[in-house]
């Protein structure tokens, strides 16, 4: 019999019982399914994870202030004042060749204001490689070149939230909002980095160091009320470049080998590895309680065809008496649940593709769809198929042709 | 003399039920010729049903050999047997053995299946049996949707749409009545005088009067082995159909006058 044929008597066959086709056909639909929204939504998850930590640049050390003790109660980090501008400028000097750029940054959430609105955002003053460290670039305008970074001027970056919310959809460059009652002029429009760490990236203004400290902190201080970004020349240098600058704080600070030390040092690269390998487990654990419920979907389509043959042992027994060899008979059920699998895993694919979907909005992922993933979910459901259709095709291929015909359901 | 189709010798079958050695057949000898007609009487465990599935390739003797047109048929493989079974018999049941939901020409179709005979030539040879048969208009018809009769009818299509010599029946008038079973037998004996062999499994003697010869099993043996003239099925179909004709006829006038009394 050619296949084409037995393809066609196998629907047909399947066509005749359709609620017990489309409840067996359940089990592998939701198996694929479950599989494909896990492996994407995983990898969809994974992903954000991987774009917020990049998008507060690659290959960065955070320093900040120690932790400020009181009576043995801690402030946390950067409450305790004593990173020193003098330590910056060591900083800076090239004697860590591991360093590449040093952005000293102090920050403030306060009110801003346009003509027509006002918003509550957060203000950093910092210098120009603070742009080239974060890898951020202006949509509109320019960012701070060295000049203007160093200078006291009174021009602001806005971050697109910040343009949104005060400028709605004029252009900003060029216009004037207040800071503090301040007046700024926008000089740049930063593009969209969308969610980070600390929440939206784009909710920021950045202007000078310089101007800040003049306009927010009322003048220069010793100490550096912020953070200091330091960029490395090449991956793979953290380690290194921690002990070095380490070093060179303590040696500045004056501390023994007994005191702690007075300063943090943050990776957030290694932060955001462990945050990505966490995903991953999650995801892979997903990923296999989605193969179990295949699995138990498989276990499904063998139990029917099981019952099938039983069910249907007449007629086998008649295509036995009509000239059927047991090949025949045996191609007919497994084709019959190949064709089964194979039509639930398609439907898999559409309800993963769907669920995938829907969780990459929901959670606000990036959509994954992942191409391997599927080809080898519907192959598995094909073997499943196969698979779990093997032992009935061969109990109904071994079946007595007498026994058969005289069987009485 | 026309040729021998079916050789037996010496056959013999055993089973084991339980402890028991059940001697279903004991050294049977048989030579059946080709366009015969034939009729296998006995009891129930005469070994009739045993005798049949032998001759019908879906079982193999224990011992002693058969062949089907100089064949020898013992100690083939099940897939060589079920390629004797598609091209040599017809088979035709007393339950009918139709698929249900199936349409008859569906059903009519499906020794072609396993011949590899291509769509177009399937359904054309199949609606050439449904005709032989007299069901030309009924091929879409499910068996649920038919008679006993027709769903006969439809078996017999299926034997012998594969063209295979010997048509074999088991009891096939069994469930239907009287009128049905001459109709039944009127088609099997035609497709006699065409040439097949016919081959009837039977305990009622009734049916065995439509074969040529009659051969008897009691006990795993053949005790009797006749020739007979058999009855023609077609003119006892005319009779009946006659006297029924007259019998409603009288019947009809009968109510006639009861309504005028009334």
């Amino acid at each position: 019999m050619n296949i084409f044929t037995t393809f066609k008597l196998a629907i047909r066959a399947l066509w005749r019982n359709k609620v017990r086709t489309l409840l067996t056909m359940l089990g592998i639909v939701f198996g694929i399914g479950a599989v494909i929204a896990m492996v994407a939504g995983g990898q969809g998850a994974q992903a954000s994870v991987k774009e917020v930590f990049d998008s507060l640049g690659t290959n960065v050390l955070v320093l900040s202030g120690g932790a400020q003790r009181t009576a043995g109660a801690s402030g946390g980090a950067g409450s305790r004042q004593s990173l020193t501008w003098e330590d910056v400028k060591a900083l800076e000097s090239g004697e860590i060749s591991s360093i590449k750029w040093v952005a000293p940054t102090m920050s403030t959430r306060t009110q801003a204001a346009s003509e027509e609105a006002n918003w509550n955002t957060s203000v950093t003053g910092t210098t120009s490689v603070w742009f080239k460290i974060r890898n951020w670039e202006a949509s509109r305008g320019a960012t701070f070149d060295e000049d203007t970074g160093n200078s006291t001027a009174k021009i602001a970056v806005i971050g697109q939230t910040v343009a949104t919310q005060l400028f709605a959809n004029t252009n900003p460059i060029g216009q004037t909002l207040r800071i503090n009652g301040q007046p700024f002029e926008v000089t740049g429009v930063l593009v969209t980095k969308g969610q980070g760490p600390r929440g939206d990236n784009d909710d920021t203004i950045i202007i000078p160091l310089k101007t800040y400290q003049q306009k927010m902190e009322k003048g220069l201080a010793k100490y550096l009320k912020g953070e200091v970004l330091l960029s490395m020349v090449e991956e793979g240098q953290a380690q290194r470049t921690i002990a070095q600058v380490t070093a060179l704080l303590r040696d500045r600070h004056k501390l023994d080998g007994a005191d702690e030390d007075d300063f943090r040092i943050r990776n957030p690269a290694e932060f955001a590895q462990a945050q990505k390998d966490s995903t991953e487990r999650i995801a892979t654990l997903l990923a296999i309680v989605a193969a179990v419920s295949l699995l138990i979907g498989g276990i499904g389509v063998m139990n029917i065809m099981l019952v099938s043959v039983i069910e249907r042992t007449r007629e086998i027994g008649i295509r036995m008496a009509v000239g059927a060899k047991p090949i025949d008979v045996m191609t007919q059920f497994l084709v019959e649940s190949l064709v089964l699998a194979s039509v639930g895993g398609l439907l898999g694919l559409a309800l993963g593709y769907g669920a995938a979907q829907y969780m990459a909005g929901y959670f606000g992922w990036k959509f994954f769809f992942p191409m391997e993933t599927a080809g080898i979910a519907f192959g598995v459901a094909g073997g499943v198929g196969v698979g779990f259709g093997l032992y009935p095709a061969i109990r109904a291929a071994q079946l007595d042709p007498i026994t058969a015909l005289r069987y009485e359901s | 003399m026309p040729p021998t189709l079916i050789e037996m010798r010496g056959i013999q079958r055993t089973y084991v039920m339980g402890d028991n050695l059940v001697h279903a057949l004991r050294g049977v000898d048989l030579d059946i010729d080709a366009g015969s007609s034939i009729a296998i009487m006995g009891t129930s465990g005469s070994g009739k049903s045993t005798m049949m599935n032998i001759m019908g390739c879906l079982d193999q003797p224990t011992k002693g050999t058969y062949k089907i047109n100089g064949k020898n048929v013992s100690g083939m493989s099940k897939s060589e047997l079920a390629n004797i079974r598609g091209r040599m018999i017809g088979f035709v049941f007393q339950s009918f053995n139709l698929l249900s939901r199936t349409s008859a020409l569906e059903n009519v179709e499906m020794p072609l299946l396993y011949q590899g005979v291509s769509s177009r030539d399937r359904h054309k040879r199949a609606m050439a049996a449904l005709a032989a048969v007299g069901l030309q208009d009924r091929e879409d018809h499910h068996s649920s949707q038919l008679s006993g009769g027709q769903q006969q009818r439809v078996a017999i299509a299926r034997a012998l749409v594969g063209d295979a010599p010997i048509i074999m029946a088991d009891e096939p008038t069994g469930a239907l009545d009287t009128r049905t079973s001459y109709e039944v037998m009127g088609i099997l004996q035609g497709l006699v005088a065409k040439g097949k062999t016919l081959i009837i499994v039977t305990h009622e003697a009734d049916i065995a009067a439509y074969a040529s010869r009659v051969i008897t099993l009691r006990d795993g043996l053949i005790v009797e082995d006749r020739q007979q003239t058999p009855i023609d099925a077609a003119a006892a179909l005319a009779k009946v159909t006659a006297e029924r004709e007259v019998a409603d006829l009288a019947l009809a006038e009968k109510n006639k006058r009861a309504e005028k009394a009334s």
